[in-house]
């Protein structure tokens, strides 16, 4: 019984918070603020829905673990592509409001020319 | 309770899958359609477990596991075309 | 001669973790054949990891660790409601210069990821020298705040375990 209500919590808060991910995909309007939601909503959206699936296999008697992976896996890859996609508004200037400038002469790396001649990029 | 709990699901994560589906097919800019397209694969992923859950077979995470690593890999390509044009120099 | 035979420990570590959770089950057979991929690897691709991370306090490791799930939590609950309950309109989205002072590039990924999945904030881009980092912070008053907040709480402790 006690598995079963925390089944159910942890399924029902997976999906809520995969639902708000998405939603804030679509009500957001500013570009760079729409990558806010879903890299981080939808992410533990899942990762509370793979909880859910742990927990499943534990009550019915066969351990099973391997949920861990996709979820470590997911974790470890939201923010990176999230990093990209975030260099990409920047570089393409679809961002509300260009971002600071610095007082030491250093730019950004993704807005500087020199730099992308360069093949490899250590920063992501 | 589960079988409320998993209908509950599926039900929002089809909901979230239609509002990503939306943004591909709406987004302002490129980028937009790259976040879709990426929201469009944690949801499926997600949608995967609660299937597996439901119907008690194993062999779905193995499926969610291969998606995953592919969504990022192909996001993370999509991006890197917008940043240069090109993806393997 | 350990060093020669085992370059990496963790990595070795993280392959057997990885190959034992694949497998799905607990049982010495598995164990000793994840232990093999797991110093064979690395040996045979150690000429493309030519130097290895420091961690000088690794033990401050599982202190982070669980500071960053709770924190991812409180993240996900703060933001949720955010973008629910909040009108377009009145978010206050800005952009954060952060002055880096660790300098080592695992612990400035540490700290991109560590900033992107926690309250209200996505790292965007590092200086060209390495010097600043670009956080864009989802709705904000006081943009000092969150900058201190980020040196006080996660640089800190990410300077310790790594320098």
């Amino acid at each position: 019984m006690i598995w079963d209500i925390l089944i159910a919590v942890a399924l029902v808060i997976g999906a809520v918070f995969t639902l708000v991910g998405s939603y804030g995909l679509v009500k957001i309007d500013r570009p760079m603020s729409r990558l806010h939601a879903p890299t981080k909503a939808s992410t533990l959206g899942v990762g509370s829905l793979l909880l859910a699936s742990i927990l499943d296999a534990y009550s019915s008697g066969d351990g099973s673990l391997h949920e861990i992976l996709v979820m470590a896996f997911l974790f470890v890859t939201a923010p990176i592509s999230a990093h990209f996609m975030a260099k990409a508004h920047i570089h393409r200037g679809t961002v509300a409001a260009a971002p600071p400038t610095l007082e030491s002469g250093e730019t950004w790396a993704c807005l500087d020319k020199d730099r992308e001649e360069q093949p490899a990029d250590t920063s992501a | 309770m589960i079988q409320i709990a998993l209908v509950f699901a599926y039900v929002c994560i089809g909901l979230s899958l239609i509002l990503a589906m939306w943004r591909l097919w709406k987004g302002p800019n490129v980028i937009d359609r790259v976040l879709a397209l990426d929201t469009l694969v944690v949801n499926g992923i997600g949608m995967i477990v609660v299937f597996g859950i439901s119907t008690g077979v194993e062999t779905y995470f193995e499926s969610a596991l291969i998606i995953a690593m592919l969504g990022f890999v192909s996001t993370v390509a999509y991006a890197r075309f917008v940043l240069r044009g090109n993806i393997i120099e | 001669m350990i060093q020669r035979l085992v370059p990496h420990p963790f990595l070795t570590a993280l392959l057997t973790a990885v190959w034992m959770l694949l497998e799905n089950t607990l049982s010495w057979g598995v164990f000793v054949f994840a232990l093999i991929l797991g110093l064979v690897i690395p040996f045979l691709t150690r000429m493309w990891w030519p130097n290895r991370p420091k961690l000088s306090r690794p033990f401050k490791v599982p202190e982070y660790l669980v500071i960053l799930i709770w924190d991812i939590i409180v993240a996900n609950v703060s933001v949720a409601i955010t973008v629910v309950f909040k009108r377009n309109a009145d978010m206050k989205p800005a952009w954060i210069a952060i002055p880096l002072d660790i300098r080592s590039p695992e612990a400035i990924t540490c700290l991109a990821s560590t900033i992107t999945l926690t309250p209200g904030t996505v790292s965007a881009d590092v200086s060209s020298e390495g010097a600043y980092l670009l956080v864009h912070c989802l709705d904000t008053d006081d943009a000092d705040a969150v900058r201190d907040e980020i040196k006080s709480r996660y640089e800190r402790r990410l300077k310790e375990i790594f320098e």
